[in-house]
């Protein structure tokens, strides 16, 4: 774990609201994280493969347009395609639980909502990555 | 305006208040008193804390009567004792159709005017059956893809008798296009149609980020279409520069003041360079902020942006006519202000908001809807802020006679601070080679992104406690909001009707008007009458959009831009 872990953060679909984004990117910054902001308007296929080339622990979504059912499956399957599955997904939008529990249940990892602190998702980041490299070792 | 005399006695008076108020300091009951922008306030404001009030011509040089400049007080002699503000409700989802529903139910409730969301596809110019469309149609607003969309969404509205906004910038001049075709169709003479266009591809590249092409050909359609309504459609309101969609990314007010106006000067010199007279166009240019959680600032700022922008547009831009120094704006209420936890909390940001907005003598006004940060508003929602406005307009007083608290030294003393805010950022800007370079070089989106991430440290480290997120909180609560969801139905229906309309239509008169489209873009014709062309062929949103492209390019945003601060 000396390692900083390495987190890409994307927008994915048309959506342009960056605030959110930007502000995770520098919370995860002071964190000690490497981030990688790919920018807006990438498809599921430009973020894994950006994800896949910088060889990060995570991949951050946030998408607050509405269209997660439908961008979150296609990156899911894009990761299945690249070999990218160890990679831990995970998101933020304007998501109803209904449809978090959906998503989770499809495979994303986990799905902040408005309100979710810096603290608790960067918390979250750490102790995923962790958990990750952790059953690394003993497969 | 105060003799040295009074200010003299003033003065003795507030050392004494000092003195007695020294040992009370110890003990504070919040951690910091500052705006929601981060601004400090002062203990307490007096006429001492106001420049200039010992001047004689204080009043008149700063403040002066409603109606008159530099229209600190107002832009109307009387205002809302003549016309209260048009209460205008935004709205638009899923199908066309569904979208007429809502409108109709608006106009019943008594809504002045209608105001139209579209979708991100049709925000990006995209149609609905294209691959990048995909999950969102019909999401964030209405889908239209062609004239017969518009006509569905207007179907049983008589477009002499309601006025229209339309929140769209880089497609805007299509979508008014169809609306002046749904006009034709109706038998109803352009000079009668009221409306306004957002059309601000500025704050688009610095703060919300639905821009298509690069920033000249941008400001290209929308003066070319600045030209065609000055002679056609007299009563349209061409450019809403928005500081809403800056605030929400982030901004302070004063950052919000500052950009928004730099950004319509943007535009007014860039007309001016196109040959237009200053004097008929700046008439129909209006101004759309944002009314957030910090009451006084927030009037403040509305005051603020009305005398710096009557000064910069007599003295700098020497408009001539009244009209042109009269700073109109819309207000909405902040959407970033609004929790999803205990979300009927939102009820009472939503009417404190807008009361500022109508303190600070707003022209129109959107209230949010309480269950905004869960979803689409659901039509109780909806209705609960449009009431909100109706009681502020008819029972709590703040109607009754023009900026209430104008002379109220703390409301003074932070007007003159944020006119000298943004005078000090336009400086800066210039310095930097003006708005299209700052938006280049990434300086707006830098300082936005700073000040929304020293706004969130602020919450985590609880300087600032916003009610049920991060105090008073409650465990394992249950939200009882019903959610408006759009169902995935209306993506297949409308990707089938935009497939249908395409098989129905003269297709040869749709190649024609396309081809003339590019040929007026790639040289220096008026594109607003070629895009009206293609619009009665039916041609698609996505398909001019498709040979601007080719034409123009698309915009990437730099790495600069990208940065986090």
């Amino acid at each position: 774990m000396a390692d900083k872990i390495r987190v890409l953060l994307a927008k994915p679909g048309l959506d342009g609201h960056d605030r959110g984004v930007k502000v995770i990117a520098a919370a995860f910054r002071d964190a000690g994280m490497e981030v990688i902001y790919t920018g807006l308007r990438q498809t599921p296929q430009m973020i894994v493969d950006a994800a896949v080339q910088e060889d990060v622990d995570a991949i951050g979504l946030s998408i607050l347009s509405g269209a997660h059912m439908t961008l979150f499956p296609a990156v899911l399957k894009e990761m299945k395609a690249k070999g990218a599955e160890d990679m831990i997904l995970f998101g933020g939008g304007i998501i109803p639980d209904e449809e978090i529990a959906e998503l989770v249940s499809e495979g994303v990892d986990k799905l902040f909502t408005p309100g979710a602190s810096t603290d608790e998702i960067v918390t979250y980041i750490k102790s995923a990555v962790k958990n990750k490299s952790s059953d690394e070792q003993i497969m | 305006m105060y003799s040295k005399k009074f200010l003299e006695i003033l003065k003795s008076g507030l050392d004494q208040w000092d003195e007695q108020v020294a040992p009370l300091r110890n003990k504070k009951s919040m951690p910091r008193f500052f705006t929601v922008s981060g601004e400090d306030i002062d203990e307490l404001y007096t006429p001492a804390s106001v420049d200039g009030v010992d001047q004689d011509d204080y009043f008149n040089k700063q403040i002066n009567h409603p109606g008159v400049f530099p229209y600190t007080r107002g832009v109307h002699h009387n205002m809302y004792r003549g016309r209260l503000w048009t209460m205008r409700q935004f709205a638009g989802m899923g199908t066309p159709r569904q979208t007429n529903e809502r409108f109709h139910f608006i106009l019943k409730q008594g809504g002045g005017g209608l105001s139209t969301a579209f979708d991100l596809p049709t925000l990006m110019g995209y149609d609905s059956d294209h691959e990048r469309s995909l999950g969102e149609v019909g999401k964030c607003g209405v889908a239209v893809d062609t004239l017969a969309d518009m006509e569905i969404i207007f179907d049983g509205i008589e477009l002499d008798k309601v006025s229209t906004s339309m929140t769209i910038n880089s497609p805007a001049s299509i979508l008014l296009a169809m609306y002046l075709a749904v006009a034709e169709k109706q038998g109803i003479p352009f000079e009668k149609i009221r409306g306004t266009l957002q059309n601000d591809i500025l704050k688009e590249y610095i703060a919300q980020k639905e821009f298509i092409f690069p920033p000249k050909p941008s400001i290209r359609l929308i003066t070319d279409m600045m030209d065609f309504c000055t002679r056609k459609v007299p009563q349209w309101n061409t450019i809403s520069v928005s500081g809403y969609h800056i605030r929400e990314a982030g901004a302070t007010a004063a950052q919000e003041l500052a950009f928004t106006l730099a950004d319509g000067f943007c535009y007014i010199e860039s007309a001016i360079e196109a040959g237009q007279d200053v004097d008929e166009f700046a008439p129909r240019l209006s101004f759309f902020f944002n009314a957030h959680s910090d009451f006084f600032e927030e009037i403040a700022k509305y005051r603020a942006a009305r005398r710096i922008y009557a000064r910069h547009m007599r003295d700098k831009y020497k408009a001539q006519d009244e009209r042109s120094w009269k700073l109109r704006f819309h207000t909405q209420t902040a959407g970033c202000s609004l929790t999803a936890q205990q979300p009927e909390n939102n009820i009472v940001r939503v009417a404190l908001q807008a009361l500022s907005g109508v303190l600070g003598g707003t022209q129109s006004l959107h209230t949010n809807s309480m269950d905004e940060t869960l979803a689409l508003p659901s039509e109780k929602a909806v209705l609960i802020a449009l009431r909100t406005q109706q009681v502020i307009a008819y029972e709590s007083g703040a109607a009754n006679t023009p900026d209430p608290l104008g002379g109220s030294w703390f409301v003074e003393a932070l007007t003159d601070k944020l006119e000298a805010e943004a005078e000090a950022y336009f400086a800066e800007i210039e310095s930097r080679g003006g708005v299209l370079n700052c938006i280049e070089e990434g300086f707006f989106q830098r300082e936005l992104a700073r000040s929304a991430y020293e706004h969130q440290k602020e919450l985590e480290k609880k300087e600032r406690v916003i009610v049920g997120v991060n105090d008073f909180t409650m465990e394992d609560e249950k939200i009882e909001i019903p959610v408006l969801k759009i169902d995935r139905q209306v993506e297949k229906d409308q990707c089938a009707f935009v497939q249908k309309v395409r098989a129905e239509r003269d297709n040869e008169a749709v190649q024609a008007s396309l081809e003339n489209l590019r040929k007026v873009a790639a040289a220096d014709g008026n594109t607003f009458e070629a895009i009206y062309d293609c619009c009665k062929a039916y041609a698609s949103v996505g398909e001019m959009c498709d040979i601007l492209r080719d034409v123009w390019g698309e915009y990437v945003e730099t790495q600069a831009a990208m940065q986090v601060s």
